[in-house]
């Protein structure tokens, strides 16, 4: 039997998905190794615990919640050294973090701090005695490594999207703690948050991407791709390092090896020619859809869908149809 | 202000990609090696930050076999000062115990940044910079894709999701960077010529012991063949009852 830790994120005094994800994980993990507890671990400003139930609703026995007014931004320092000290004195046999912008951050500290080695962006894991195997996609995505883990606790982060949150009703029972380290004492502050204007849809949570790249042409064209997202009701605009470069869109917005690698039900590419380093980062969607001039372009290799034309004439017929069959 | 970039050599994946017998790495023959892209982006950083900074000077830090110091070439042809290679017969997957032997370089380096790249290319792991960070004890700040040095302080711009945060840390510090900063020069003739005179010492890694080591690796599930559903507008309403009734996305 052995018990879990999971690391609950939230943010600006709501859970994010991801916090379900983890606990969700660690709540497999416990029951897979003999049923041991789930302790998610839950840091925020004071009124964060009333988050507590949602965790217990995915399996969490108890939730450690962390409360402190300084603490409505993760100071990394801070959390880190909490969650070591909880998962070093608690007696876990693995510590699940979210591989988001946050949990990348803390987890490989939290594994430094307890002098054991970690399994970074998992989208799968077993225990096996002493051992943890995981599956990792390496070489921009050309390629998954099953690794294995050996030390305990065996701190792991998850890529978002990969683990499904299933409901296991538990007792979420509050525990309150206080941080391991005086926030005041942090060398690395927060100075302002910076919300992204129109961003509804983070790129990694949108179930629907309209992307697009230079065949666009121009930064106001971007509008036929905003329009196109706007009659899913649901999707997030991503683009191409070509765009961004260009500045006809932010920079956060770029999708591939060295932008978002992104995960959705469903990916519209527009414009897009499909050059390697862009398919690194979307070609594990559930459903590609490309649009080019160009019949040769490599994006209809991995596209399930492909029309050939002007996007020009494509897209603002394929915004009416899709208004269409949503009913708007 | 003394920086060091730790720099890692990587194969070149955009030609050419094939599982090796073993079925656990990659097959290296004819591939191309070259500096893991954000680590490229790390050694621009450096170097655009010594030419704003006078008296600077730029190391960079590879842990491999001796073909590590090609790369560590590169950068001193692109403006570094000196190179050091931390002598290992394999790149372990591990990243804690890379980061056990650049931590014990760097503890007596006197550095006023580290600047790691966000993410090796090879591993996608993610984790030897803020590791490194931990075991030197120094502030870190991960995933930057802005930054300013002002005398003994910083301040960097970390993008999360839907969001970003600008962050303050005093020096010395440890960053970890992101797309969006700078876009790594092409070393010229020039550069190319200095570079073979310029130093590289060289030293056995004091490297950890690997406790995550990879035992399979294989090629990701193959998409199943796509289709061409038409040309032109016409075949948007086609498309759409496919996304309907058979891809059931809508
Ligand atoms: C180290 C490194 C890292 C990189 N990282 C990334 C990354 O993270 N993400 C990324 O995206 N790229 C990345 N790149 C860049 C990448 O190599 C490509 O240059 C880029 O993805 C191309 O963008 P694009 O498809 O928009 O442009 P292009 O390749 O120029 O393609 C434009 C496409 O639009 C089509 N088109 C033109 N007009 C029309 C029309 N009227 N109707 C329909 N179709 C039309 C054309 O046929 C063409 O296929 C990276 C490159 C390097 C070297
Ligand atoms: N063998 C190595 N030698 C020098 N630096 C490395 C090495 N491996 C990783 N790094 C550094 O650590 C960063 C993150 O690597 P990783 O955690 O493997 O994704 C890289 O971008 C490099 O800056």
């Amino acid at each position: 039997m052995a018990d879990m830790l999971a690391f609950a994120e939230a943010r600006g005094g709501e859970l994010r998905k991801v916090a379900l994800e983890t606990v969700t994980a660690a709540r497999q993990a416990a029951d897979a190794t003999g049923g041991g507890a789930v302790a998610a671990l839950l840091i925020g400003a004071p009124g964060i615990g009333a988050h507590a139930a949602e965790l217990g609703a995915v399996g969490a026995d108890r939730v450690l919640v962390v409360e402190h007014q300084a603490l409505a931004n993760c100071l990394p320092e801070v959390f880190a050294a909490t969650a070591a000290k909880l998962i070093g004195d608690g007696g876990f046999r693995a510590a699940f973090f979210s591989a988001s912008a946050e949990g990348r951050d803390l987890a490989p500290r939290v594994a430094a701090k307890l002098k054991v080695s970690m399994a970074a962006d998992v989208t799968s894991f077993a225990f096996d005695g002493d051992a943890m195997t995981a599956t990792h996609p390496v070489y921009i995505g050309k390629a998954i490594v099953t690794e294995r883990l050996t030390g305990a606790p065996a701190v792991v982060s998850l890529r978002p999207g990969a683990i499904d949150v299933t409901e296991s009703p538990k007792g979420g029972t509050v525990e309150a703690m206080a941080p391991a380290m005086d926030p005041a004492s942090a060398r690395v502050r927060v100075k302002e948050t910076v919300e992204q204007k129109g961003a509804a849809l983070d790129l990694g949570e949108a179930p629907v991407i309209v992307s697009g790249g230079r065949g666009l042409r121009a930064a106001e064209n971007f509008k036929l791709v905003e329009d196109l997202a706007a009659a899913f009701g649901n999707a997030a605009v991503g683009a191409t390092r070509a765009v961004t470069d260009d500045g006809w869109r932010p920079a956060t917005d770029q999708i591939g090896q060295t932008g978002r690698m992104v995960n959705p039900d469903l990916y519209v590419a527009v414009g897009i020619s499909g050059a390697v380093q862009h398919l690194a980062g979307m070609r594990t969607s559930r459903v590609i859809v490309a649009i080019n001039k160009d019949k040769d372009a490599p994006i209809f290799k991995i596209a399930d869908y492909g029309i050939v034309g002007d996007l020009f004439e494509v897209v603002p017929r394929l915004t009416e149809e899709i208004r269409r069959a949503k009913g708007r | 202000m003394r920086i060091a970039v730790p720099i890692k050599r990587v194969p070149d994946t955009e030609t050419r990609f094939t599982i090796a017998a073993d079925g656990k790495s990659v097959d290296s023959a004819g591939l191309k090696y070259d500096m893991s892209d954000f680590d490229g982006y790390a050694v621009e950083v450096a170097l655009r930050l010594a030419e704003t900074h006078e008296g600077s000077e730029v190391t960079v830090i590879s842990v491999g076999p001796d073909a590590v110091q090609e790369t560590i070439r590169k950068a001193l042809s692109m403006g570094a000062a000196r190179g050091i290679q931390l002598k290992a017969a394999d790149v372990l997957f591990d990243g804690f115990a890379i980061a056990q032997a650049l931590a014990a370089e760097l503890k007596e380096g006197n550095y006023d940044l580290i600047l790691f790249g966000r993410n090796a290319t090879d591993s996608a792991n993610g984790v030897v910079g803020t590791m490194t960070a931990e075991l030197l004890g120094l502030p870190c700040v991960s995933a930057i894709s802005e930054l300013h040095i002002d005398g003994t302080s910083g301040t960097a711009r970390r993008e999360l999701e839907g969001a970003a945060e600008i962050v303050e840390f005093p020096l010395p510090a440890v960053l970890t960077i992101d797309e969006g900063i700078a876009r790594p020069r092409l070393p010229g003739l020039k550069g190319i010529m200095a570079a073979k005179k310029k130093p590289i010492e060289v030293r056995e890694a004091a490297l950890g012991r690997a406790n995550v080591v990879i035992e399979k690796m294989a090629l990701p599930p193959e998409r199943a063949a796509g289709r061409i559903v038409g040309e032109g507008a016409d075949a948007v309403p086609e498309l759409v009852r496919l996304l309907q009734n058979e891809a059931k996305v809508l």
